[in-house]
């Protein structure tokens, strides 16, 4: 160690607390920024009742719903895979961090079916079938879209940091005693399913 | 406070690693600071020459320079340039970065790498801003709200403009986040919340605006990218979108982002004042909890832009009644400030000459704010020159002011060298005349009826529009005596440790220029932050 890594630790202590506050400022600003969109919808749906009702009918139950379950079972395996490590065992934690992100895989495979399905059907910004919808219909779909692609998004990422997560496990950087930076990850991953929580009713169930 | 143990070697944190990589991956808070400084300053030069342009063309009816199109993109930049780029990140980014740590006893943020990729985002925002002039068909002609339709259907590159605006808003909310944790966990042994010194305090209520209220309307300008580049109609009416409802996405963001702005100019007046009448701050918690009302009123008030937009009777009446409130809190460190000068030893040196401008500009701007405020006044106001002398007052009069004073307040410490006080004093005195000069006129202009926003005016508004462009001329100068006499600074005479006597830990316990970690030992903290009873004792200044 050299003498300047030996000064910053001597000046500077690692702060698993300060960390979790910090995930959670961020996650505060990621559900302010799906608030404005959310604002956007509840003023566009109280102005069009009709439109958002008839826009909800084109979704697919079923595919929405399996997602949802998806999602949920997904948040309940990061949560084993950080008490799997708080007791020491890595390698089930590493799984189930995997097998989070092969719910998350599947989410997305589920999604892609659904939008090629709206694709195909026309209704997709700019195609004929989408061009022809009432004002009030359009704007369902336009935030149909930017709402579950946002959100889409945020799975993708949230896949990623857990990917990472997982490595940092394995390379013994996060380990029984420092797993803030996976209890972090699994904060964000639930975030991720906090957001389709709501978008799930939203789009698919209000009806 | 423990005395100062024996130091290990003192090495400044200039020396403690060499060579331009040292800059660009450092995780140092005080090279962040100082990388944000130029950076910022460059920037702000910038749009300052374009304002300088803008007063050019106004200087007679009629067009002088550039056409309306020109006028539009220049306004346009300007705005954007010195909003997002100079007046939101200008005090935290440099002065928090520089300055908070210390501050509060700290050893560095609670974030280091998280801070560096604040600044990168910065620099990649500012330069896609800066990149709009150089293809298609240039900058944003929108003016820096971008409202929605005009900004759906422009050609300019407003995209590209708006992408920035995202951008720097993120690096905006990283920094706060930073502070916030910083503040939350790192201050020193023994500093309780009502210990920690107001500047800090002033950040602490920014950043939980940068935090809340950036992604609002981070998600916007995404919906206006969206609504360009996939032809949707979210906020265009032809489409079926309401234009309303974007400028209310805008304004709860961008009306928060105001106290964003003018929160830690207040911070820093709040420090420097009782550093140079050597007396306690009057009313200490007072100032606390003024700043922090002001960030939570903030949040209300945003329909106080919308008056002439089509709200509804009752909507307008109570935002005005909120904006009215959030003057209070204002007023309050007004009276605070001015109390703390009464029956002190004032020593007049530059930080507090920016000070006692800035309570003076301000104040103005605040008065003429509640004129803008008052819903029946300000149909008549809106969108005239009364505004913009309005915000001028406030931002550059106010937060503008605070940023050169804090410049001369930590230069000795940021530096380590003194500039020349005389020519600070006098390129202050020319830049005070000049800024009134350049402003007082508008307000006038603005009650004479002079909208704002155009390239041309009728010929009874001439004479205020002339004055307006002489003082900026005025103005150019002192900002070029004061910025010249920084920079000869540099070979000025060495500073000592505190050369101002004052009694924060930044001063006592850090040499000039501070050591890499600020502190050779974590201090542990026992007096008040403003307590002078018996400061000569207290303080070792060392050369």
């Amino acid at each position: 160690m050299s003498s300047d890594d030996a000064l910053h630790d001597q000046m500077i202590h690692f702060d698993s607390y300060g960390k979790k506050l910090g995930m959670w400022l961020f996650l505060f600003t990621e559900v302010l920024l799906f608030g404005g969109l959310f604002i956007v919808y509840a003023a566009y749906r109280f102005m069009n009742p009709e439109a958002f009702h008839a826009g909800s009918q084109e979704l697919d139950l079923t595919i929405g719903a399996i997602n949802t379950v998806f999602l949920l079972t997904s948040s309940l395996t990061v949560a084993l895979s950080i008490t799997a490590l708080q007791k020491g065992d890595t390698k089930k934690s590493i799984d189930l961090i995997m097998i989070t992100i092969l719910f998350a895989l599947a989410f997305m495979f589920n999604k892609y079916y659904e939008w090629t399905m709206k694709y195909e059907h026309g209704l997709f910004p700019g195609m004929d079938h989408y061009n022809e919808l009432s004002a009030g219909e359009a704007q369902f779909f336009n935030l149909y879209f930017l709402m579950t692609g946002l959100h889409a998004v945020h799975v993708i990422v949230g896949a990623i940091i857990l990917l990472f997560v997982a490595w940092g496990i394995k390379k013994g950087t996060i380990t029984q005693d420092r797993y803030i930076y996976l209890e972090n990850g699994g904060l964000y991953w639930h975030l991720v399913d906090v957001i389709w929580i709501y978008l799930f009713p939203l789009f698919y169930l209000i009806i | 406070m423990t005395a100062i143990p024996q130091p290990r070697e003192y090495v400044n944190f200039y020396d403690a690693k060499k060579g331009l990589m040292s800059w660009l991956v450092t995780h140092d808070h005080k090279r962040i600071a100082l990388m944000y400084f130029y950076a910022i300053s460059g920037f702000f030069i910038v749009a300052f020459c374009l304002g300088l342009l803008m007063r050019l063309e106004l200087i007679a009816p009629g067009r002088q320079l550039m056409d309306p199109q020109i006028y539009n993109q220049v306004f346009t930049l300007h705005g954007v340039i010195m909003i997002f780029l100079f007046i939101i990140p200008g005090i935290p980014a440099v002065f928090g970065n520089f300055s908070l740590p210390p501050l509060i006893g700290a050893p560095d943020v609670a974030f280091p790498k998280l801070n560096l990729i604040s600044w990168y985002l910065y620099v990649i925002g500012g330069l896609l801003a800066l990149s709009t002039l150089m293809f298609g068909d240039g900058p944003a002609d929108t003016g820096w709200t971008f409202y929605a339709p005009y900004s759906v259907k422009t050609g300019t590159n407003v995209s590209i403009a708006v992408l920035a605006a995202f951008i720097l808003g993120f690096s905006s909310i990283l920094t706060g986040l930073n502070f916030l944790v910083t503040m939350h966990r790192m201050r020193a042994p023994g500093m309780t919340w009502f210990k920690m010194p107001l500047f800090p305090w002033a950040l602490y209520a920014t950043s939980w605006i940068q935090v809340l209220a950036t992604p609002v309307v981070g998600i916007t300008l995404l919906m206006i990218i969206a609504e360009r580049t996939l032809g949707i109609g979210l906020f265009d009416p032809a489409l079926g979108g309401d234009p309303v409802l974007y400028q209310h996405l805008f304004w709860i963001y961008s009306h928060p982002a105001v106290y964003i702005m003018v929160l830690p100019g207040m911070g820093l007046v709040s420090e420097m004042i009782p550093v140079f009448v050597k007396k306690s701050i009057f009313g200490y918690k007072v100032i606390v909890y003024s700043s922090l009302a002001i960030a939570f009123i903030g949040y209300f008030v945003w329909g106080h832009h919308m008056y002439t937009s089509g709200m509804s009777g009752e909507a307008r009446i109570i935002f005005s009644v909120l904006t009215f409130l959030v003057s209070i809190p204002s007023a309050i460190k007004v009276f605070n400030w001015v109390s703390t000068l009464y029956k002190g030893s004032i020593d007049v040196k530059p930080p507090l000459l920016y000070s006692l401008a800035f309570i003076f500009q301000f104040t103005i701007g605040g008065l003429t704010g509640l004129v803008v405020g008052a819903l029946a006044a300000d149909i008549h106001v809106h969108d005239t020159y009364f505004v913009v002398g309005h915000f001028h007052y406030v931002m550059f009069g106010g937060t503008g002011f605070a940023f050169l004073g804090a410049i001369h307040f930590w230069y000795p410490k940021i530096w380590g060298t003194m500039y020349n006080i005389k020519w600070a004093n006098i390129g202050f005195a020319i830049l005070f005349v000049g800024f009134n000069l350049v402003y007082f006129p508008m307000l006038v202009l603005g009650m004479m009826g002079m909208p704002r926003r155009y390239y041309d005016y009728l010929p009874e508004f001439t004479l205020p529009n002339q004055i307006s462009t002489w003082g900026s001329w005025i103005m150019a100068l002192g900002l070029l005596i004061v910025i010249v006499n920084l920079i000869n600074g540099r070979k000025g005479p060495r500073a000592s440790t505190n050369p101002w006597k004052s009694v924060t830990l930044d001063w006592t316990h850090t040499d000039s220029p501070p050591s890499l970690y600020n502190f050779d030992e974590i201090p542990t903290v026992t007096r008040g932050p403003y307590d002078y009873r018996d400061y000569e004792n207290y303080i070792k200044d060392k050369p």
